[in-house]
């Protein structure tokens, strides 16, 4: 395959995500501006200005009208997918690092780093059909964890909520009362910092990649340990393949190593494991830095990848991806 | 594509009218049109016949290979999607700016193991030693690629890419290349003349097994054969190390030959060690000769 490559952004990527349909996909990064592109061809379609700080995470909405970002101007925005334009502004005290919609799009989590003293929270809010009524009032605050929570999402029907950071504790959180309902095991969870997790297409569980060189997948109910994915490097962003039992891990070293050895050595491929016999299955090269995010499109046909370098890197499968037989 | 065109020139331009007039008048007697297919393979016909600028009847069939592209299931939404302006960034977009590029490297699913068409070759090579025992059970295999009933060795079209970098006596070769047009026929060849024995007859015949010679550059001038023999020893058995000497200083060159028995080993070490740091200087290990693909 030759990936389609977009360089849109001038400082490293933060995040990829695909809107439902998969025809656009929406890109992060430390530069101000989350940019949309077309899925198919990589063309720029538009770039939401407005934040003053490195974006960390965005979501859209079922229906693409509705854009979410979090930055590290201490705000999220909600932005009109089509124009461009921002709808409104959810500040924080401290820096926000990931957005993720419920089921509905009526409800959004967003969690904040610690800064300034003040602990990382995770912040429920509502999000009205109508922009001009829409309030900054946080429906629901969850304090506790220590350090950073690098990501939170919906469980299923919007019950819970996990999150995962730099403790290395996966949770899951009532999201009405805010109890911790479930913490992974020290014993057998990760050792260092989740830096991702993803959802699989039905919910059923999810995927943590983290520093300690492994990914791991899990109940999203049980938050039973299911699978564990092993490799040489630190993991920092994960995805899964809708259609088919793949799993992709990206990472790489550290960013601040990279010049100082071969770019061979850095092992920056995105690779793909199979999700249920654990064993790796291929690598797909190009980036010059280490990848942070990874992104499939819906219908499992294309994924992106995101690096340091500040390139996203769209790869569309050849037939022999969906031949592979192990 | 060739279709479209032929359906073109079957539609009559303004253009052409009055050129055409003269030829109108025995349109009628030319056979019909005639579509073929497409049969299974998608392959379709179309058969034209035609009067030429001499007036002579010509007779044009065009084959085109009709290929279903996959439905791809677009939402409507998508659709009107497609059709957004530009905003943003994006509207001040000038063509030169190439932000989205298609990139000019072949970027491949890089499996660890040989993917299943080089499987086939690679298991060729890497039985090679298992093979002696019914060394006639695959005759045809060629020594320097190491194809299965492809080519002899003598006919390789790599053959010249692939030369030692030692001297071989040339008997060998011949005798192979004499053997070779008798076994085709089923005349008797001898056991030791045939390709697929030969390779065990000595040790120095299974060195020219090109195709599992690593190369090994970027290496510190005190290392030595043993020392790389050391190092590619734990990914299989080793038939040959070699460093390169200068003649003149007897200092090391800064690389070196590592002959592998089986080609999956040698796979394995050009993965892992490629990019090894080994004596604070960074490996370069990849396959010696060129490889087939």
């Amino acid at each position: 395959m030759r990936p389609i490559l977009m360089k849109g952004h001038e400082r490293p990527l933060t995040f990829l995500k695909y809107n439902r349909d998969g025809d656009l996909l929406f890109s992060c990064a430390k530069d101000h501006t989350p940019t949309v592109w077309f899925a198919d061809n990589g063309e720029r379609l538009g770039t939401y200005r407005g934040h003053n700080g490195a974006v960390w995470c965005c979501d859209v909405s079922r229906d693409s009208k509705r854009l979410i970002t979090a930055s590290a101007d201490q705000t999220a925005k909600l932005w009109d997918v089509q124009k461009g334009a921002e709808l409104f502004t959810f500040k924080f005290d401290s820096p926000a690092k990931s957005v993720d919609l419920g089921v509905g799009d009526k409800l959004v989590v967003i969690t904040t780093d610690p800064f300034m003293g003040l602990p990382s929270a995770i912040h429920v809010k509502r999000i009205s059909g109508d922009p001009s009524e829409q309030s900054d009032e946080s429906v629901l605050t969850i304090k506790g964890p220590q350090g950073r929570i690098n990501r939170a999402v919906w469980g299923p029907l919007n019950r819970t909520i996990i999150s995962a950071g730099e403790d290395a504790v996966v949770r899951i959180w009532d999201s009405e009362t805010g109890k911790l309902l479930l913490e992974s095991d020290k014993e057998t969870g990760h050792k260092k910092t989740i830096t991702s997790l993803a959802k699989s297409s039905d919910g059923s569980h999810f995927l943590t990649g983290s520093l300690d060189k492994s990914a791991k997948l899990w109940d999203i109910r049980s938050l039973e340990l299911i699978k564990t994915y092993k490799t040489e490097r630190p993991v920092n962003a994960v995805t899964l393949s809708p259609v088919l039992d793949h799993v992709v891990l990206g990472g790489g070293q550290d960013a601040s190593s990279v010049t100082t050895t071969d770019h061979r050595a850095g092992k920056f491929e995105a690779k793909f494991y199979h999700k249920i016999l654990e064993e790796e299955i291929g690598g797909v090269k190009g980036h010059f830095g280490p990848i942070n995010a990874l992104a499939f499109n819906p219908d499992g046909k294309s994924f992106s990848s995101g690096g340091e370098d500040g390139y996203v890197r769209l790869h569309h499968f050849d037939q022999d991806y969906f031949n592979i037989r192990i | 594509m060739a279709a479209a065109i032929a359906q073109q020139a079957s539609k009559v331009r303004w253009g052409e009218l009055e050129e055409e007039e003269d030829n109108e008048d025995y349109a009628y007697l030319l056979p019909p049109r005639q579509v073929i297919g497409p049969d299974h393979n998608g392959l379709k016909k179309v058969i034209e016949h035609k009067f030429n600028d001499v007036g002579n009847k010509v007779k044009i069939t065009t084959t085109s290979r009709v290929r279903k592209l996959a439905n791809a299931r677009v939402s409507k939404r998508a659709v009107e999607r497609r059709s957004w302006p530009k905003f943003g960034d994006a509207v001040h977009e000038d063509v030169g700016a190439r932000l989205t590029m298609v990139s000019t490297e072949e970027i491949l699913l890089e499996r660890p193991r040989a993917p299943g068409s080089k499987g086939e070759e690679a298991k060729a090579s890497g039985d090679a030693l298992s093979q002696i025992g019914k060394a006639g059970a695959v005759l045809m295999v060629c020594r320097t690629c190491g194809k299965k009933g492809d080519h002899w060795s003598a006919r390789c079209p790599y053959k010249d890419l692939a030369q030692p970098s030692e001297t071989f006596s040339e008997q060998a070769p011949t005798s192979d290349a004499a053997a070779a047009p008798g076994a085709t026929k089923g005349a008797y060849v001898p056991p030791s003349l045939r390709p697929g024995a030969e390779r065990s007859t000595g040790s120095d015949m299974r060195r020219r097994t090109e195709e599992n010679s690593v190369r090994v550059t970027n290496l510190s001038e005190d290392t030595r054969e043993p020392d790389l023999l050391e190092l590619f020893r734990t990914f299989g058995p080793v038939t040959r190390t070699y460093v390169a000497i200068d003649q003149k200083t007897g200092m090391s060159r800064g690389f070196g030959f590592v002959n592998f028995v089986s080609r999956e080993d040698a796979e394995r070490a050009i993965n892992k060690l490629n990019g090894y740091g080994y004596d604070n200087l960074i490996l370069n290990v990849e396959w010696a000769a060129p490889r087939a693909t």
